[in-house]
């Protein structure tokens, strides 16, 4: 994994700071071709690469605003109450201002208005969200301690692997490593496999798990959801054409001893090299079909299970 | 009381050394042991608390200390997720509920004007409980496999997968459970039955109030949680299936049973600290609580709704479109009762005559902080939004700022506004306000840096993270070892305060306006609180 960006380090965040040093710098490294847009600031929700992220970025400023505002008024009314109505300056308290009914009903019915007025946005992108029709290619993403498998349907059917945390990032993340995590290239957001997916093409994930509930989470595509054994979870998104790249993205429910070691990496190309990757993933497994006598489906998973599992056997 | 007028007219001189006897309290660790006077309970209760608030701080200093930065430099993951898990049992079920049943034995009966409690054995049974609960638990440190490490929320199949420590786990949580639903019961029948003549339940203090509704929500919801950690227990020994899918379970059930539960247990936590808030901002302010029957009515509706939006916590579960949109709006319709609370918390202090004695800091700091935590929340509701929150730092520091400088902020607030009543000390004024200047720059240095890291995407319960997450990391954690070694002053003041100081006077808050019946009572106030009645008009 040559390619950087994404949700990546912490170099490449000082370096958006400064919109020329990072010009130059992606000129220098050549990576401006597959530079994925990561829009996290460092303090704030990405604005990310889907419609769904876009919309939930709009749904939580807009939500972030009102309480703003909120908070200028309620603050404010605290704050000047604290300066202005002191007992060491003076203050007499008015012991007869106990109730008032009317401006109860007042900021009674104001806050469920402001609430009204933040739900029915996000009364919309829910729909939007749980619309898995017409999806385009269909992928089985299953959760396992601590790794992911893929396994792609539909006109990909047939690639199927394992997604683990890379070597590098596994090796200084040992307690006592003794190696600096700020010279591992995307520490612990990188894996062995990416998932590579097409850019503007409906993808859904059917989730499901081999032993305990993961969560399976980019923030770039505003993409979250439970991983649970024994039942299929659906998840989609259309990664906006022209944002090709790198995307990362982490477990997101606390699976065990690695929950914090099973990086999701999301490739994301154009249709046409999509289509390519998958014409050469089903090339290379065509050799691996000749030697496995059987040459079924099911074999091939177990064979390709084996090697993710030899793979595995890093010190943990 | 009707057993000691039964013996005074079968054995006169039995009964003058039974009044003896019970005028004092008893020598030694018997008065502990035996304890069925309310103060001596609330005092073990508080003291408890405070122990447990210190060994869940430990668990936390070790937490942050990990993350200080990135790379694993102190303990294996394994380690970190057994402190993330102990740490939250410990301060939800062994600071925060222990500390307002507490204040809850202290100070009701002095409110309502009673001279106890009125199941005191059961009182002492509630209490002695906990001792034994928390040693268990906090013994599985030493047992092959180690302590919990599956979350406080013990979301199966993960929790089954834990050790020799799961059944004490179970049986831990069990005993706790039981303490609660004792505790909650005494709450109910003294304030029910003990108050004094011509108290009707709307003269009733605030904090009374808020203690009534959280007991009844402690009896709803304790025995679900002892239902569902049940049936993990013979999911794990006797082979059912409640939540294995393979026998035809369903792990998300657990998700629903435990946040039936979990939901209220949020609110068992926070109403008492409204009811003291409601209790210190009026004395204070030296006026009168604003709209007094709306804040007991908004107390209500915080309660009921706490019962309909625990689906909140599992949007990113897969739920169906309908109770997406269900729990979304019952959780937005949260923030209406408690925006009329902070509203009126505001109006109390508004053309008043503020003074700024310790409670009162402390309140005022629960009002501005607890009001961050709740604009957090309401967008933490927003389903769309969620999905990008949820399981973040983002939620780690919605529920610290409810919860850190919400309930704990509000425990220390009451322990400043009454101890002077319980040790009839004042307390030294400087100490506790460098206590509460130092705990609240730094909770703020602890919790605020969270929302960046959540919102940025790192998240939560993992003990490393990508370089990325470094600097708000290491703010974040020199808050925390701030806070927490600022509550050693806290200790100190207690400590000199329990020892001697300034005669405080009865009414304590010479100049302000404290109102209730435990300030008619001299300071400290008498063994038995009132031993006749007092006339509330």
């Amino acid at each position: 994994m040559t390619v950087t960006s994404g949700y990546d380090g912490r170099r490449a965040a000082r370096a958006r700071k400064f919109g020329f040093a990072r010009a130059l710098c992606l000129a220098a490294f050549g990576l401006a071709a597959r530079a994925g847009a990561n829009t996290s600031n460092g303090f704030n929700l990405p604005l990310g690469v889907t419609e769904i992220s876009r919309d939930i970025y709009g749904l939580h400023m807009e939500a972030f605003w009102i309480c703003v505002g909120i908070a200028a008024v309620v603050f404010g009314a605290m704050i000047y109450s604290l300066l202005k109505f002191r007992h060491s300056q003076g203050a007499v308290a008015d012991t007869t201002m106990s109730h008032s009914t009317q401006v109860e009903i007042i900021w009674t019915i104001i806050p469920a208005v402001i609430l009204i007025v933040m739900a029915i946005p996000a009364a919309k992108i829910i729909l939007k969200m749980e619309d898995t029709r017409n999806s385009e290619l269909s992928i089985r993403v299953t959760g396992y301690q601590w790794k992911w498998e893929y396994q792609y349907m539909d006109a990909a059917e047939g690639i199927d692997f394992f997604s683990t945390l890379a070597r590098d990032s596994n090796f200084a993340r040992q307690l006592h490593s003794g190696i600096d995590p700020n010279t591992v290239p995307n520490y612990l957001l990188e894996v062995d496999k990416p998932l590579v997916i097409p850019s503007g093409t409906k993808v859904r994930l059917l989730l499901t798990s081999q032993d305990v509930i993961h969560a399976w989470w980019v923030p770039d595509f505003g993409a979250k959801r439970s991983v649970v054994p024994g039942f299929v979870n659906e998840l989609w998104f259309r990664i906006d054409p022209g944002k090709e790249g790198i995307y990362r993205g982490q477990c997101a429910a606390l699976c065990g001893r690695d929950h914090g070691f099973m990086p999701i990496v999301v490739d994301v190309r154009t249709p046409d090299e999509f289509k390519k990757w998958v014409g050469e993933q089903k090339a290379a497994a065509k050799p691996a079909e000749a030697v496995a006598a059987a040459g079924s489906p099911a074999d091939d998973r177990i064979a390709d299970r084996s090697t993710a599992r030899s793979a595995q056997a890093l010190p943990n | 009381m009707a057993n000691v007028h039964a013996s005074s007219t079968a054995h006169p001189s039995d009964h003058l050394e039974h009044l003896e006897h019970h005028d004092q309290p008893a020598a030694g660790i018997k008065r502990w042991l035996f304890a069925t006077n309310h103060k001596d309970i609330g005092t073990m209760y508080l003291v408890f608390s405070l122990i447990m608030f210190f060994i869940g701080g430990a668990m936390a200093m070790v937490i942050r200390a990990e993350l200080f930065k990135p790379g694993l430099q102190l303990i294996d993951p394994e380690r970190f997720n057994q402190m993330t898990t102990n740490h939250a049992l410990v301060m939800i079920f062994g600071a925060v509920m222990p500390a307002f049943v507490g204040l809850a034995n202290w100070m009701i009966p002095l409110q309502i004007g009673a001279p106890d409690m009125a199941l005191p054995r059961m009182n002492n049974f509630s209490f002695w409980i906990l001792p034994f609960a928390f040693t268990l638990l906090l013994s599985t440190f030493f047992v092959p496999g180690g302590m919990v490490a599956g979350g406080w929320t013990m979301y199966p199949p993960l929790v089954l997968q834990t050790g020799d420590s799961f059944p004490m786990l179970i049986f831990a949580i069990h005993m706790m459970g039981a303490s609660s639903i004792m505790g909650a019961i005494n709450v109910i029948v003294t304030i029910l039955n003990m108050r004094a003549p011509g108290m009707n339940l709307l003269k009733m203090p605030l904090f009374c109030w808020s203690w009534l509704i959280t007991a009844y929500l402690l009896i709803a919801v304790m025995p679900v949680l002892a239902g569902g950690v049940t049936m993990l227990l013979t999911d794990h020994y006797f082979n059912t299936s409640f939540f294995n899918a393979a026998g035809g379970g369903d792990p998300v059930m657990f998700e629903h049973i435990f946040w039936f539960f979990g939901h209220p247990e949020v609110y068992i936590m926070i109403l008492p600290a409204f009811g003291i808030i409601s209790e210190i901002l009026p004395t204070f302010s030296r006026k009168p609580l604003f709209g007094a029957t709306s804040m007991i009515y908004a107390i209500a509706s915080i309660a009921f709704l706490s019962f309909i939006v625990w689906g909140h916590h599992m949007f990113v579960d897969g739920m169906p479109l309908a109770a997406q949109m269900f729990y979304m709006m019952s959780t937005m319709l949260i923030a209406v009762p408690t925006g009329v609370k902070v509203f009126n918390w505001t109006a109390t202090m508004w053309r008043g005559s503020l003074s700024f004695e310790p409670p009162m800091l402390f309140a005022l700091a629960f009002l501005f902080m607890f009001t961050i935590g709740g604009f957090s929340g309401v967008m933490l509701a927003l389903v769309p939004a969620d999905f990008q929150y949820q399981n973040t730092y983002f939620v780690v520091a919605h529920f610290h700022y409810v919860l850190v400088p919400g309930a704990v902020f509000a425990i220390m607030g009451a322990v400043y506004y009454w101890i002077p009543k319980w040790t009839g000390h004042m307390y030294s004024m400087g100490l506790a306000k460098a206590h509460f200047w130092l705990s609240t720059i730094f909770v703020n240095l602890l919790f605020f840096p969270q929302h960046f890291l959540g919102l940025a995407g790192m998240p939560r319960r993992i003990p490393d993270y990508a370089v990325q997450f470094t600097d708000w990391n290491m703010v974040s954690s020199i808050g925390a070892f701030g806070f927490g070694l600022s509550q050693i002053l806290f200790v100190i003041v207690i400590i000199q305060c329990v020892r001697g100081g300034k005669k405080a006077s009865a009414v304590v808050w010479d100049g302000a306006l404290p109102t209730g019946l435990e300030w008619t009572l001299p300071s400290p106030a008498p063994y038995h609180s009132f031993t006749t009645a007092p006339d509330v008009k």
